[in-house]
């Protein structure tokens, strides 16, 4: 399973972080920092993996990807194929991307909440859910609607779903 | 309202936070903003509930504590509004966790929720069930879970599918309620539903073994067909990933396939052909092309043996090894590590290319081919393996040097197929890294040079050339120092020239030369400039000529500020001045050191005495270091008063010397054959004096015979005779430093003496190849410790060699183990070996011994190895 998704920029700020196994808010920075510390002194030009044992404790592996001035970063255990998690960054990060249109890093900072309803949309209890970035924007669209409809619920016509059964 | 869209008072917030320079800034604008958001709390606002936890989100995330927002999350998820629920429920999965009270809680809202007209609110409240549920919370909702799994929008249903996982790893009894529902989901032709699906039986198939064989019934066709549709199935760019068709589908399948074909023959035999498939026809050229590839290979290699298959399994990893992207061949050489284990042969087929590797410009991929190499090496093989792995060493990075010298020495020292070539082996890495070489590595080293008597002068020389090409190398240094002090006389004449060396002429004083740019170098440590200081004491009876320089070196030194060689030169000083008539005898060549105990080590047949314990390649030339430690240690003497001078002296010459130069003890120095009970003890430290040197040996075989003798009694005389009943000639006290040097030796016999056997002896073990059994005694004043000596006797027709009896104990219990009286056991009961093993009970009285033995031993050349429990230790040991 995932144990945690973060982004965090190249200063060290954390701009996104979820643990899907809980964790005292002290360890949640700590093991911000810890990771951030052993990223941003690799080079370029070598493996996305890192060996997460001595931050995470036993079978745990980072997997991270350095785009612009953000790390995207994935801990995960053995039961996760590391090469698709790296594809399960990807479609993160290119779900971001037509959702912000050229996603940066303000983009981030400022919907938090809306990143957090993306997130939630591809990884649910540290499984994956869905991995179509379309089908991630729909949800996400959706999603974004109800909020912006005053009243919400009622106007929900219930065969709205049909759509999204193929 | 909406943090969205209106919420102006959130960004705001972030702005302000963005905008500060400092740590102590930032503290203060979120302090005023949890201050703000606290006031609301306490007047329950209600039009800002949603947009102050919005914040208090962003808060946490900086890393400040926000619990006081926790009960707002539940007021939001109460509440009638879409947004307002959307919120409550982030807030719940990110503020809060499992163990809290406040979950107990929400679990009456998730409920309704579960069962809302609007499927978008279900769908919120199956995530953050799915995301923070506790076993309570499991329990209460499987039910609407469950349900959820066949309802019509393919959107509820993967999330159900995954809320489900959660559920069964919370609860594993709830497997089987899920069973059912989950076999249907397999077969979804919707590809999110259908992968949350797999994912489900999956986790099924983990906790539940009624589920794995329920699968493996009834699926694995079904699963079969699926991988083969979506393998074979045409582009379609809407699941595509770089070309590939949802590789995330395939690998959740392959994964499935995996647990449902590991230890299962048909079951693997059913996707054999679609795996030969996957695994041949796969697009390779992009990362989703090879997670698929990999997940392939990991199957492979778990299902149950197909030869053909592990072949082109193993071949994939082997291109994954010449990928250009770093990532894959990183992946490659993890697998690589796990089919080891499956498949050797295979393996070794790529070792060139895994050499390639341990050359990357990526250092964890170095790291890892490193270990696999490591792994790969065996005897027929290490030759040029460390020909390669010595050659990558002068090239490497300063920080991957000591991983690889640790490396290539562990190989080195375990493979070696001939003294010479490790010694040359070893030589090259003191030369190349020898400041990465651990202690133990180079103490071994030298005792393996002593024992190769025919190669001291080839060593000698190739040291004294290495030597003097550089003196970077702390261990080098040390290594060559003390074999210039030794076989000095070897280097100068040339002795044991072997053919491939080439001629080196070296005069006597090129020699101290050497060893005096040790003493001198300023960046040389205090152990090697005080073994470059024995050195020259060596040497300086082996070059009468050089004498007067020597002692120039010497006396220089009596000025040292640091205090051991300052010592140590007044000490050598006063020792070439006034007692001409035994130096010669002092320097003597050191006896040849026991090879065997150092093996034994390599061998794990100590395993509760620590690596450094007893083994005399600790000792070279008394080094400063914590030489005499383990000699007590062997003696046990650490207990005792009157060798405690001996055991603290941390340097034995020195000890030599204070006794020596103290001529109340041995007035007549130590120039004619020593009798005298405190001699026996230098006996038994092994200096090297000429008149003990024989004795000596047989004084450290002491602790064996004792063992070899079952009447205890017989010890006692073989004891008396060595030391020649000195007692009679000597006053009172020397008689009792004689009784406790045999305290020191085995309380065994003493304890016999004076209290008889106070407990039974016991078989602890018997097998029909085996017996052995445990006598007891203790030393009075200490119950806590028991001394068992043990004794194995063979009841096979044959000869068992390579003996090695293994023991451990429980945490309350301390072992100790001393080496065993030889590791040959004769057939048929004719003749024993036997053990001495110290055992100290800190739970004395309340709880009795337990020990765990294994017992390894070759005969007709076959490996075998006896396990057992000993429960039957009389009670109050």
């Amino acid at each position: 399973m995932i144990k945690a998704v973060m982004v965090i920029n190249t200063q060290g700020k954390p701009r996104l972080a979820k643990f899907f196994e809980y964790l005292p808010l002290e360890k949640q920075q700590e093991l911000i920092r810890n990771v951030f510390g052993v990223l941003c002194s690799r080079p370029e030009n070598v493996s996305n993996f890192v060996d997460a044992e001595s931050i995470f404790g036993p079978d745990s592996r980072i997997v991270y990807k350095h785009l612009a001035t953000l790390y995207f970063i994935f801990v995960f255990d053995s039961s996760e194929n590391e090469l698709a998690m790296l594809d399960l960054i990807q479609v993160l990060v290119e779900t971001l991307d037509r959702c912000f249109k050229n996603v940066c890093e303000l983009d981030i900072v400022f919907n938090y909440s809306k990143i957090h309803t993306i997130l939630d949309d591809i990884i649910c209890g540290g499984q994956v859910l869905e991995t179509r970035s379309t089908e991630i924007l729909r949800a996400v669209e959706e999603i974004s609607k109800l909020e912006a409809a005053p009243n919400a619920i009622t106007l929900i016509p219930k065969s709205a779903s049909g759509w999204l059964s193929r | 309202m909406n943090p969205f869209s209106s919420g102006t008072r959130l960004r705001d917030m972030i702005r302000a936070i963005r905008a500060c320079k400092t740590a102590a800034e930032e503290r203060a604008v979120v302090r005023k903003e949890c201050a703000a958001i606290r006031a609301a709390i306490n007047e329950n606002d209600q039009d800002y509930r949603h947009r102050n936890l919005a914040k208090l989100m962003f808060i946490h995330m900086l890393g400040y504590p926000t619990h006081f927002g926790q009960m707002e999350c539940l007021k939001l998820i109460a509440s009638a509004g879409f947004p307002e629920k959307r919120i409550g429920y982030l807030g719940l999965m990110l503020l809060l966790d499992e163990r809290q009270e406040v979950l107990m809680l929400v679990t009456n809202s998730l409920k309704q929720d579960l069962n809302h007209s609007n499927q978008y609110i279900v769908g919120l409240a199956l995530c953050a069930l799915g995301n923070i549920s506790s076993a309570e919370m499991a329990r209460d909702l499987a039910p609407d879970v469950e349900r959820l799994l066949q309802f019509r929008d393919p959107n509820i249903r993967k999330k159900a599918a995954l809320c489900s996982i959660r559920i069964i790893k919370k609860v594993p009894d709830l497997a089987e309620n899920f069973m059912y529902p989950a076999s249907s989901l397999l077969k979804e032709k919707h590809h999110g539903v259908l992968i949350t699906g797999v994912q489900l039986c999956t986790d099924l198939c983990k906790v539940s073994s009624e589920a794995l064989e329920y699968f493996r019934e009834n699926c694995i066709e079904g699963l079969v067909r699926t991988l083969r549709e979506i393998a074979n199935s045409p582009y379609s760019p809407e699941y595509d990933v770089a070309g590939i068709t949802d590789p995330f589908l395939h690998v959740r399948l392959l994964k499935l396939l995996r647990l449902l074909g590991e230890g299962d023959v048909d079951a693997s035999d059913c996707m054999t052909d679609i795996l030969a498939q996957v695994a041949s026809r796969t697009e390779s050229n992009k990362n989703a092309g090879n997670a698929i590839l990999y997940e392939c290979v990991e199957t492979i290699m778990s299902i149950e043996d197909n030869g053909g298959l592990r072949v082109l399994a193993i071949n994939i990893l082997g291109r994954f090894l010449s990928n250009r992207d770093n990532n894959i061949r990183y992946v490659g050489l993890n697998m690589l590590m796990k089919a080891i284990v499956v498949d050797a042969k295979a393996v070794q087929r790529h070792r060139a290319t895994i050499l390639e590797c341990v050359k990357d410009s990526d250092a964890s991929i170095q790291k890892r081919a490193l270990e696999l190499v490591y792994l790969l090496v065996n005897e027929s093989n290490v030759k040029p393996l460390t020909k390669e792995l010595i050659e990558f060493l002068e090239v490497s990075d300063q920080e991957f040097k000591g991983d690889i010298t640790a490396k290539i020495c562990s190989l080195v020292e375990k493979f070696s197929p001939e003294k010479m070539w490790y010694i040359d082996q070893m030589l090259k890495v003191l030369t190349e890294a020898g400041n990465f070489v651990k202690d133990e590595v180079w103490h071994a080293l030298i005792v393996v040079i002593s024992n190769a008597s025919e190669l001291h002068g080839y060593t000698v020389r190739a040291l004294y050339r290495a030597f003097q090409a550089s003196t970077e190398q702390e261990s080098l240094v040390r290594v060559a120092v003390w074999c210039i002090g030794e076989y000095g006389d070897m280097l100068v004449n040339n002795v044991g020239m072997l053919d491939i060396e080439e001629p080196i002429t070296v005069t006597e004083f090129d020699a101290v030369d050497a060893v005096e740019v040790a003493i001198k170098h300023h960046r040389l440590d205090l152990t090697t400039k005080a073994m470059a200081l024995i050195s020259l004491f060596k040497l300086s009876s082996r070059f009468p000529a050089c004498l007067e320089r020597i002692k120039d070196i010497i006396v220089q030194n009596k000025r040292s500020l640091v205090l051991e060689l300052q010592q140590r030169s007044i000490e050598f000083n006063c020792i070439l001045q006034k007692h001409q008539n035994i130096r010669s005898a002092l320097v003597e060549r050191m006896p040849v050191l026991d090879e065997s105990t150092l093996s034994g080590r390599k061998g794990g047949s100590l395993p509760t005495v620590p690596t450094s314990g007893i083994t005399p390649c600790n000792l070279p030339n008394g080094v400063a270091e914590p030489a005499a430690a383990p000699i007590g240690d062997l003696l046990d003497l650490s207990s005792d008063d009157v060798h405690a001078s001996i055991s603290s002296g941390g340097d034995f010459l020195q000890d030599l010397l204070s006794i020596d130069l103290s001529p109340a003890s041995a007035p007549s120095g130590t120039s004619q054959p020593p009798k005298a009970g405190t001699n026996v003890l230098l006996d038994l430290l092994s200096i090297g004096l000429p008149a003990l040197a024989e004795s000596s040996s047989s004084a450290l075989d002491i602790l064996p015979s004792i063992q070899d003798n079952e009447a205890p009694l017989a010890n006692l005389n073989g004891l008396a005779s060595i030391s020649s009943l000195p007692a009679n000639a000597t006053s009172p006290a020397s008689s009792g430093g004689m009784m406790d040097l045999l305290d020191a030796f085995g309380p065994i016999p003493q304890n016999h003496e004076e209290n008889g056997p106070a407990y039974p002896s016991i078989v602890a073990y018997e097998s029909s190849s085996l017996r052995i059994t445990f006598d007891f005694s203790k030393q009075p004043g200490s119950p806590q410790t028991t001394f068992i000596q043990a004794t194995f006797t063979n009841l096979s027709p044959n000869v068992y060699n390579e003996f090695l009896f293994q023991a451990a104990v429980p945490k309350f219990l301390q072992l100790h183990l001393d080496p065993a009286s030889s590791n040959i056991l004769p057939a048929s009961g004719n003749g024993s070996i036997t053990q001495s093993l110290k055992v100290t009970n800190t739970q004395h009285g309340k709880k009795s011994l337990v020990m765990r033995i294994r017992i390894a031993y070759k005969t007709n050349d076959k490996d075998e190895l006896e396990e057992g429990q000993i429960n039957n230790f009389p009670h109050d040991l």
